[in-house]
């Protein structure tokens, strides 16, 4: 887990570079372009560059209508106002009318920080998921973004997706390749299943090493997109392991726990506990002393783990 | 001013396509009838004499675009589409029909000729502006036109759009709102008042015209000059009567949405007919 650059500086450097290579791409905001890290787009590419003000709503039907006339338009803010704020305008004017737009959300979470609870979505990615035509994914740092954003221009399809803009964690070696809608596994374990996404991932490793200290064999998995819903392979988790354990920096209504329980639940019932926020808003605090107050620490998923050990018998 | 045969022209085109939009929704015996008919001259003005398009190759990509940002006017539009051959005319005998290709609010994947999907109000403006952003990177001359509903424009995107358009110079724009003073509650002065309206577009550094929405030789007028603006975005305020030429819809509140019977529908199309241009 070296430190590189933050997260949006890399994805700022793959969106210029892939409009460098593609002249439909256009990059809109909504008074947040030093926040996204968009500001060398606009220097680069003032006529592909808009910046709408304060206006969420008028910045989705915009990208709409680019949409219309073949641009790629990439719309950004933070991730409550790029979602629960415009929900309608991305229901209708994207993905209904099916347009090929990317709305890019930033502080998911608990990474809002300082901002508080009013900049804190608990239910961004759930709320998008519920809308068809939609695709949901979150890339969780350099190497994941670098793989899986020239699929998100490519696909001839709407997408969401949440960013932890100030991370500078890492979790994967230069050069792993990821496919968009398909779960990455992390680590091979037999005894029980943790599914984690975002910034979950770094505690989700540690509770996986502190289970195998323990003799506990952990299959970590790594669900970036959490719709369509790679199916199969969590199928394939719950029937070699038994047991199932979600880590996500969301509410844990509506978002990858619940996404995961449904499959299961279908397919093949095992136990499973959510770790993420339970139902509540979220507050000031750093993402560490949040994570603690939410019990999203690695100690909680560890603890969780044993629940469905313990469950599955 | 539009010489005589021109006027003549259009005006017997806006009564056919009149009749055939009350036809189409008497047919179904409900719909959105007002306010179709408060804007079928702005139609017929728009698509048989300012807009650019092509029929038999609705994607045309140098093709003026036009949104209808009040979806529900949707059959005023379909009949236009039918009759300049997007789709064959039999398709209006189905619509709000199981299958259709044209449903109650425009969809433009379902309609050949529908540039923008619309029915939740207040987002096809923006949309518009997307696509004279769209036109403008790419150089293209072609314009936008776009019609926004009167209740429609007490919406607060309507207005966040409506800042940025002029802000961003969006010449290439020319919008026209339908007037006809009626939402389904009431009138728009009774339920949220838009007065003054002129005055609020050119406050918001708009091209403003206020002009009767049935005379052709104010439309066209208004239109023709929007195309000179060398700066701002253009708006027609194109004062209108709802329900407009069906006796039983004209200017009451109710024809926003109104059930109507075999004899209602085939009675005001056999009087437009009579009445002719």
């Amino acid at each position: 887990m070296s430190n590189e650059k933050e997260l949006r500086q890399i994805y700022a450097e793959i969106l210029l570079d892939l409009a460098e290579g593609d002249e439909r791409i256009v990059v809109l905001e909504a008074d947040l372009m030093k926040a996204t890290g968009t500001t060398s787009f606009k220097e680069r590419f003032p006529d592909r560059f808009i910046d709408v003000g304060v206006a969420e709503a008028n910045m989705i039907g915009i990208s709409a209508g680019l949409a219309v006339t073949g641009k790629i338009p990439f719309a950004h803010s933070f991730t409550p106002f790029a979602t629960r704020r415009v929900l309608d305008q991305i229901a209708i004017s994207i993905a209904y009318a099916k347009l090929n737009a990317k709305i890019g959300g930033t502080d998911p979470g608990v990474t809002a920080e300082l901002n508080g609870g009013t900049h804190m979505s608990v239910e961004d990615a759930g709320l998008i998921r519920s809308i068809p035509n939609m695709i949901v994914v979150e890339p969780a740092d350099g190497t994941q973004l670098r793989s899986l954003l020239p699929q998100i221009a490519t696909v001839d399809s709407p997408v969401y997706m949440r960013l932890a803009r100030k991370s500078n964690d890492r979790y994967f070696p230069d050069g792993t390749e990821f496919e968009l809608g398909k779960i990455y596994e992390i680590l091979p374990g037999t005894d029980v299943t943790l599914i984690c996404s975002g910034i979950m991932i770094k505690n989700t490793l540690v509770a996986a090493q502190i289970l195998e200290k323990e003799g506990i064999h952990a299959r970590v998995l790594n669900m970036h997109t959490l719709k369509p819903v790679d199916w199969e392979t969590i199928v394939k988790a719950a029937e070699e392991t038994g047991a199932i354990v979600t880590a996500e920096n969301h509410s844990i209504i509506n978002g990858w726990g619940s996404a995961v329980s449904e499959v299961l639940a279908e397919h093949c019932p095992v136990p499973l506990e959510r770790i993420g926020i339970k139902d509540h808003f979220g507050e000031v605090g750093l993402t560490d002393f949040l994570l603690k107050k939410y019990q999203m620490t690695s100690d909680d998923i560890v603890l969780a783990a044993k629940k469905v050990l313990k469950r599955k018998g | 001013m539009l010489n005589q045969t021109e006027l003549k022209e259009l005006e017997k085109k806006a009564n056919e396509i009149r009749c055939l939009t009350i036809e189409q929704i008497g047919k179904l015996g409900v719909g959105h009838i007002g306010g179709s008919l408060s804007i079928i001259e702005a139609l017929v003005a728009l698509y048989y004499r300012t807009m650019q398009v092509k029929s038999e190759d609705p994607k045309w990509g140098d093709r003026d675009h036009f949104v209808l940002s009040k979806g529900h006017g949707g059959p005023a539009l379909y009949s236009v589409l039918a009759d300049k051959g997007f789709f064959p005319k039999s398709w209006t005998d189905t619509l709000n029909q199981p299958n259709t290709n044209l449903p109650s609010h425009c969809d433009r994947l379902r309609t050949p000729g529908i540039d923008m999907t619309a029915g939740s109000l207040g987002q096809g403006l923006s949309a518009a502006i997307g696509i004279a952003l769209g036109k403008k990177i790419d150089k293209k001359p072609s314009r936008v036109y776009c019609i926004i509903g009167d209740g429609e424009s007490q919406e607060g995107q309507i207005w966040e759009a409506a800042m940025f358009a002029s802000s961003k110079k969006i010449n290439n724009l020319t919008v026209m709102q339908d007037y006809n003073r009626m939402q389904i509650d009431g009138t728009t002065d009774e339920i949220n008042s838009l007065e003054p309206l002129s005055d609020k577009w050119k406050a918001f550094g708009w091209n403003v015209f206020s002009i009767d929405g049935h005379d052709f030789n104010q439309i066209c007028d208004a239109l023709d000059q929007s195309k000179l603006s060398k700066e701002k975005p253009t708006m027609i305020i194109l004062n209108t009567i709802k329900g407009k030429g069906a006796y039983f819809a004209e200017n009451q509140i109710s024809c926003h949405n109104m059930k109507v019977s075999s004899e209602e529908w085939k009675k005001a199309v056999a009087q437009l007919k009579e009445a002719g241009v």
